[in-house]
């Protein structure tokens, strides 16, 4: 779980890695928001971007083969997006204006998770006043999801273990009760963590 | 329906920016106001549990599958803000951590899928469950008709969203968002009917307790969302309905003049396709099949609920936590 979903490559201290975390968030957005803005069909900005992104990647240290991968793994559900603007007038030059500027978008995600842990992403948010609530609540999913993600998969296993059906309906049913009982697990769970939290001397 | 990054064109990003601040805006002040400190965690491991319930994909016909968008599980179980809440903030580490839905289109994705689709269902799972009762099968009802229509409400917004950023063409985008939804949408409701049936075996007083001050939102807050809701549809779905008869007509002209003073130096012209005769009936057809389509998606919500009501209904209160009827309950 942890393999497939984080980046083993956020806690190598090269230069970009020890930028402080508010500076690489913003300089992300600025990044996204300037090749958004781009008009359609400037092919020397989007180079430039490329560039720019590639240079960063280098100086970063993570092997080109993983962000390689990271990359073709998001990519198809930009180009099932992208297909559908093929259906109009001038509609290559938009496919293939959009497919280079949301690659390079993703490009620029993908770099800004690699070099940067969560929790530094968060520290970040918080300077930057966004309110705390909602901060709280997603550091608490993320320091949860990977946790319920495992449990959910036991359950799984477990009942794929103790039942053989082809039936759909079954299937779907026993689905449901695997949600329906991480959801229970999970209201629970957050009785004890709150307990834990005040216990740690957490005020809101 | 996770918009990507560079799809969506500068006004239909900023507008739908500014929607999402201020949904997410009046979600955390009522959440702040009517939530008791101690369930502040549940919020956290909520939107974490939703997360994770989306990466169960369920098989839809002919070999794709969808997966849970969980709107209205999560307005059924926690109330409107706090659903809105949680899935912002499962849109918003979807977007930091996995690069996966647009920096520019978090805005638009949080009105479709943090918005509208909570709003639209917890809207219409009250107007069912006003009308069929509070016992189980009420609530099963309710439930299976609410994730229907916030799945495809979310989707006709997405399309809308799409079109007027002159991306995608409204022919294209409507039928190719829309109508597999009304499929995807089956599958969410049979999912989200089938974990709260299976919440109301194991669990009932996690569902059925309606003291929960969360469960109840104040009138104000309802017409807040409701606002946010139309506000949303209005801008990035009305235009395109320019082609309705009379009674839409004059709202339709305004604020087809409107988009078109914005739009005009952006778009390439998704517009001229209206003037193509025919269009008035392939239109109305349109409706047509989405007001079956409703309509069936009513019936079946209803059957569905008949099927999964047990012949004793279960009535709320307090069940000792251990007890063994609360183990998960074979299929």
């Amino acid at each position: 779980m942890h393999q497939r979903l984080l980046s083993p490559y956020v806690q190598s201290r090269s230069r970009i890695h020890r930028l402080p975390p508010v500076v690489k968030l913003i300089g992300a957005v600025l990044f996204v928001v300037s090749t958004v803005l781009l008009p359609h069909a400037t092919w020397v900005g989007y180079l430039l971007g490329a560039v720019a992104l590639i240079t960063v990647a280098a100086l970063s240290r993570v092997p080109p083969l993983h962000l390689a991968k990271r990359l073709l793994i998001l990519e198809p559900f930009v180009l099932s997006v992208a297909l559908l603007s093929l259906f109009q007038p001038s509609g290559l030059r938009v496919f293939l204006a959009i497919l280079v500027k949301s690659t390079l978008c993703l490009f620029c995600m993908v770099l800004l998770s690699a070099t940067t842990s969560m929790p530094d992403l968060l520290s970040g948010l918080r300077s930057l006043r966004i309110p705390r609530l909602l901060v709280t609540t997603l550091a608490l999913t993320y320091r949860y999801l990977f946790l319920l993600v495992d449990e959910m998969e036991r359950m799984q296993r477990a009942r794929r273990s103790r039942t053989f059906t082809r039936h759909r309906l079954q299937a779907w049913r026993s689905l449901a009760t695997v949600i329906a009982q991480l959801f229970v697990r999970t209201s629970e769970r957050a009785e004890r963590i709150y307990a834990a939290m005040c216990a740690r001397g957490w005020k809101t | 329906m996770h918009i990507p990054d560079g799809f969506l064109d500068t006004k239909t990003a900023v507008a739908s920016g500014v929607i999402a601040t201020a949904g997410l805006g009046i979600a955390l002040r009522s959440v702040r106001r009517t939530l008791p400190e101690k369930r502040i965690p549940l919020i956290g491991l909520t939107s974490a549990f939703v997360f994770a319930a989306q990466m169960l994909n369920f098989p839809v016909a002919g070999g794709t599958s969808g997966h849970l968008i969980g709107a209205v599980l999560a307005a059924v179980l926690l109330g409107p803000s706090a659903a809105v809440l949680v899935l912002s903030s499962v849109l918003i580490l979807q977007c930091l951590l996995f690069a996966d839905g647009g920096v520019t289109a978090l805005g638009a994705n949080i009105v479709n899928m943090a918005i509208i689709a909570p709003g639209v269902g917890y809207g219409v799972y009250r107007l069912v469950r006003g009308m069929a009762g509070n016992g189980q099968r009420g609530i099963l009802f309710a439930t299976a008709f609410a994730a229907w229509c916030s799945t495809v409400a979310a989707s006709l917004a997405c399309a809308g969203q799409l079109a007027s950023s002159g991306t995608v063409a409204w022919r294209v985008a409507f039928p190719a968002m829309v109508n597999i939804h009304m499929l995807i949408g089956a599958g969410e409701a049979l999912i989200t009917t089938l974990v709260i049936a299976a919440l109301c075996r194991a669990r009932p007083e996690l569902l059925l307790s309606e003291s929960q001050p969360l469960l109840k939102p104040r009138y104000g807050e309802l017409t807040a969302y409701g606002l946010l809701v139309s506000l949303g549809l209005a801008i990035f779905v009305a235009p395109f309905a320019c082609g309705w008869p009379d009674g839409l007509e004059k709202v339709a002209t305004v604020l087809r003049f409107e988009s078109r003073a914005v739009v005009k130096p952006l778009l390439p012209s998704p517009l001229p396709d209206y003037a193509v005769p025919g269009v008035n009936s392939a239109v109305l057809s349109t409706v047509l099949a989405g007001c079956l389509g409703t309509l069936a998606a009513f019936a079946l919500a209803y059957l569905l609920a008949r099927f999964l009501t047990p012949r004793v209904e279960i009535h709320p209160g307090p069940r000792p936590r251990g007890s063994p009827s609360g183990a998960s309950t074979p299929a």
